[in-house]
């Protein structure tokens, strides 16, 4: 009985975007990041083909914690930091519904920092995309886990003192299966990075570079705006050499195991050299990752990682119908009566 | 010599060693067998929260008392007529358990210069005058063990864990209990793993059994025939699987898969252990990275349609708090049980307490209004969370169930019901669009319909922000503020019209009612019974429902001259009766980490009828 709420997979549904267009306001800030990052969500979901009343989007307490409301679908917007444990068990008691978390640098690193490490180290099936907007928005503008030094903000106006978290690094470390790095202002790559989270078996961890005009406006700009991206930013294809700048001139090599920035057309160092992105090397991952310690090397957006490996939700059925044909299906009176009964007469 | 039988009416043993002699696994076998036999029985698990602490040590001793008869038998008892004491520490910690005239059986190797200076002693105690009040039989229970093994080619320190088998079979001798029920035990346990080890033990435990057959150290054995019962089946239950059960049926009866979301906490866990081997029932148990995980997947689970649970004790439940005023907002079943053990903070973990009653009733922020129960022996623990499941699911709300630590891990004659015996659980999901709406509501139950997941055409979002009546979407309304608070207050108070009156054990009025809740049950009702038997007015009344309480409670309260409400902790239930119903109800309050005394209770009676207890 209790399995039947599960779906066998049905055909491709026919969507548009106004399916999962809500009839609320969007309340965010105008000209906020989470515009554009609602829009790209909205644009693809249609795309992948799942039932509108399968997707449950699930989310704490934040600016970016609002997106459910904005989604017509099935959500839980739910308290601070405990979105990715609300989800978990939405998912592990219907496995068929497609579980997405929307968090934020707050939420997810700070006050529910341990709940997202731990579901991401379970590989359940649920899609995370992380607003990352270095500020605390709702509350007004004190600083975050990944604030930066020295960063000035309400709680703390000489500067930060704590080094920030690296979201990719952490998601990493926390054994997640499919890392991403996106930016607000980059719509076409978002949705791109959107549909590999869809796609992506096991838990999906998307950083969206946000920016939050109010209280911490251009915070990415140097990666986002047209002017200085080329030159800041390096895109992660699968099988493909790191290239970047303007006329595509730099490109990443490896020198050991430390990323440094070349040149590809001063004769030194040709394509050939360059590191070329594999998705499913963890420990290249690892590397791509901490190219943000360097100043002098451009910003990693793509798929850091993607691995395939069985989901949380896999392995507590595999037990349930393991037990369950060992020792068939439950009896109730059995388990009540125990192993050992007397009789009064 | 003859050895004659002695027919007994109720007995109380109490087994001590160090806490890694395996006093609780003797105890256990000893309840097994003697619940098989038909006795009536309760018992009282002792140990402290050390796992092992330096043998020998006061603070190391881990003791079990049973107490078991052919009569009604309500309490593990205040005292115990028997102390088997494993070494000199557990003599002295255990010694003002035992009454005067009682027998001590110790182990006698064990009392050694080392552990006289380990258990604070200046002298040996089986040699002065300090048991002259007892019997004392010594035995050599470690060597007498290593003899019974010689052969078997052990290590030391493996025979010496069997000792406690040693004395297992002494007491099953001297209290005439067969050996089947322990033997089978040891074959299921060890028998096809360890064959050797399972040898070991039957042989340990025969051995004792067959040296109070042979050895003249005892003249008197002792018989406890079965208790006078209702007729029905019957099993041997812990609290702990009680609860587990409880839940397992509810889900089964209301036709859903069965979600424990836990984090592991002393004196709850048993519970996580119990369910977690239950798969083939559509158990599924998640061991969250911590309590507040566990709650909030469990409120995720119910969210996609589970029967959602989480267990925890004290400062788990403080730590569930906000996530329990988010199950209130979004109106969703949940089950949450509280092992109540010793607080605050840390306090004392493996003791009993009823500290969290507040806690439960009142602990959150804003108007967060649930429903509380509480069950008031071991066995009765499975009715309590079947009760939770069913109010949790037709309420749409959610319910904690107390229970305690003495309760969880004692345990009792249990009749087991039918599967047809248990009250309907029904549950409805949405399923019609065009009349969905997620904060509309019934009419006699005022719950809010459960929406799952996957069901076409009724995607909704809810939230912690305050709903607006019927839509359920964000409102910051104040008058829809001022309605929703109060339709949340009156939709738990709707809870009182599916709930019994409030029954009275007695006269339904008289001069003292004494009005308690969950594990005082039996010490109560045990100490009243000795009140009346010297003419005393005295009634009961139990409470299972705490919030809402029984709406005839206030007419039963103002029919008594006088109230009196014992509890295992500082006065609360009596908190919540004299600002409900402004009654002048007095409180008895004893916060030792231990069962109520039922000469405590009659004394506390006596205090106030002014009758003399003597």
């Amino acid at each position: 009985m209790p399995e039947t709420m599960e779906k066998t997979p049905a055909p491709p549904v026919k969507l548009t975007i106004k399916d999962f267009q809500s009839d609320q306001d969007v309340r965010w800030c105008p000209g906020c990041g989470d515009y554009s990052i609602l829009a790209q969500v909205q644009r693809v979901l249609p795309e992948f083909g799942h039932k509108k009343e399968d997707y449950v989007m699930v989310s704490g307490i934040g600016c970016s914690s609002r997106f459910p409301y904005y989604v017509d679908t099935f959500g839980i917007h739910g308290i601070h930091g405990r979105a990715t444990a609300i989800a978990s068990g939405v998912k592990m008691a219907n496995p068929a519904l497609h579980v997405w978390v929307s968090t934020g640098d707050g939420d997810g690193l700070s006050i529910g920092g341990n709940h997202m490490i731990h579901m991401l180290r379970r590989n359940l099936d649920i899609k995370v995309i992380l607003f990352n907007n270095q500020i605390y928005g709702l509350t007004k503008g004190q600083y975050s886990p990944t604030s930066v030094l020295g960063q000035i903000t309400k709680s703390t106006p000489t500067g930060v003192i704590d080094p920030p978290f690296i979201p990719v690094s952490l998601a990493l470390g926390a054994g997640a299966t499919l890392v991403a790095r996106s930016m607000d202002r980059d719509p076409k790559h978002l949705q791109e990075m959107v549909r590999r989270a869809d796609k992506h078996h096991g838990s999906a961890f998307l950083e969206i570079y946000q920016n939050c005009n109010v209280f911490n406006d251009g915070a990415f700009f140097l990666y986002t705006e047209k002017e200085t991206r080329d030159d800041h930013v390096v895109y992660l294809e699968h099988g493909k050499p790191l290239v970047f700048g303007k006329q595509r001139e730099k490109g990443i090599r490896l020198n050991g195991f430390t990323p440094e920035a070349v040149n590809i057309t001063d004769g030194k160092y040709s394509l050939n050299d360059l590191l070329v992105h594999n998705e499913q090397d963890s420990t290249l991952a690892f590397i791509l990752a901490n190219m943000i310690h360097n100043p002098e090397l451009p910003r990693a957006m793509g798929v850091f990682l993607s691995l395939e490996h069985p989901t949380y939700e896999e392995g507590m059925r595999g037990q349930i119908a393991k037990a369950k044909s060992k020792k068939g299906e439950g009896n109730l009176q059995k388990l009540l009566d125990g192993d050992e009964t007397w009789i009064i007469e | 010599m003859a050895k004659t039988i002695k027919t007994l009416e109720d007995v109380t043993i109490r087994f001590a060693g160090d806490s890694g002699d395996g006093m609780q696994l003797t105890g256990t076998q000893f309840t097994n067998t003697v619940a098989v036999l038909g006795a009536d029985l309760s018992t009282l698990p002792d140990y402290p929260a050390e796992i092992r602490a330096p043998a020998g040590t006061t603070y190391g001793v881990s003791g079990y008392q049973i107490h078991f008869g052919s009569t009604d038998i309500l309490t593990p008892g205040d005292t115990c007529d028997v102390l088997v004491a494993m070494n000199p520490a557990a003599l002295v910690t255990n010694l003002k358990m035992l009454r005067d005239g009682g027998i001590i059986i110790v182990n006698e190797d064990s009392f050694t210069e080392k552990n006289f200076k380990m258990a604070g002693l200046d002298s040996n105690p089986l040699e002065n005058a300090s048991l002259s009040r007892f019997t004392v039989h010594q035995i050599g229970i470690s060597k007498l063990t290593s003899n019974a093994l010689a052969d078997m080619n052990l290590s030391t320190k493996f025979v010496d864990k069997t000792k406690n088998f040693f004395a297992l079979g002494i007491m099953y001798w001297l209290y005439n209990r067969p050996l089947d029920i322990s033997e089978r035990f040891i074959q299921e346990k060890f028998g096809t793993k360890d064959p050797q080890i399972a040898e070991a033990n039957l042989r340990v435990l025969k051995a004792g059994y067959n040296y109070g057959e042979t050895t003249e150290i005892f003249t008197t054995r002792y018989d406890v025939k079965p208790a006078k019962l209702p007729p029905g089946k019957y099993r041997n239950i812990m609290g702990n699987t009680a609860t587990a059960l409880g839940l397992v049926a509810a889900s089964k009866k209301a036709g859903l898969q069965l979600f424990l979301g836990s984090y592991p906490i002393t004196p709850a866990s048993d519970i996580l252990h119990e369910l977690s081997r239950l798969k083939e029932y559509d158990v599924k148990t998640f061991q969250a990275e911590d309590e507040i995980a566990a709650i909030c997947a469990s409120i995720g689970a119910s969210y996609a349609g589970a029967l959602a649970a989480t267990t925890t004790s004290g400062p788990g439940l403080a730590l569930k708090t906000e996530a329990l005023g988010l199950a209130i907002m979004l109106e969703l079943p949940l089950v949450v049980i509280d092992v109540q053990r010793g607080g605050p903070s840390t306090g004392l973990p493996t003791k009993t307490e009823q500290a969290d009653l507040l806690q439960a009733v009142q602990g959150r922020n804003g108007e967060a209004p649930l429903c509380v129960l509480s069950a008031s022996t071991p066995a009765d623990c499975f009715m309590a969370a079947y009760e939770a499941a069913r109010i949790a699911i037709k309420y749409m709300t959610p319910v904690i169930c107390l229970t305690d630590g003495y309760l969880g891990n004692g345990a009792e004659p249990w009749k087991i019901p039918t599967e047809e015996d248990l009250p309907d659980i029904s549950v409805s999901f949405a399923k019609d669009p065009a009349t969905f709406m997620p904060y509309s509501r019934d009419e006699k139950t005022l719950s809010r319909p459960w929406a799952i997941p996957g069901t076409p055409g009724l995607e909704h979002r809810i939230g912690g922000l305050e709903k607006q009546h019927i839509t359920g979407n964000i409102s910051y309304d104040p008058e829809n503020h001022d309605f929703m608070v109060k339709m949340r207050a009156a939709k738990i108070e709707r809870i009182v019209n599916d709930i019994p009156l409030q029954e009275v054990e007695g006269n339904a009025e008289g001069d003292l009612l004494i009005v308690g809740w969950g594990s005082t049950y039996g010490s109560i009702k045990s100490a009243i019974s000795g009140a009346r038997a010297r003419g005393l007015s005295v009634s009961h009344a139990h409470l299972r429902y705490l919030n809402p309480l029984p709406k005839n409670l206030g007419e039963i309260l103002y029919k008594f001259k006088h109230v009196l409400v014992p509890e295992i902790n500082n006065g609360q239930l009596v908190k919540l009766l004299r600002s409900k119903y402004l009654v002048p109800a007095v409180g008895f309050n004893m916060i030792k980490g231990l069962p109520l005394r039922s000469e405590e209770i009659e004394s506390a009676i006596d205090s106030i009828l002014g009758g003399n207890n003597a």
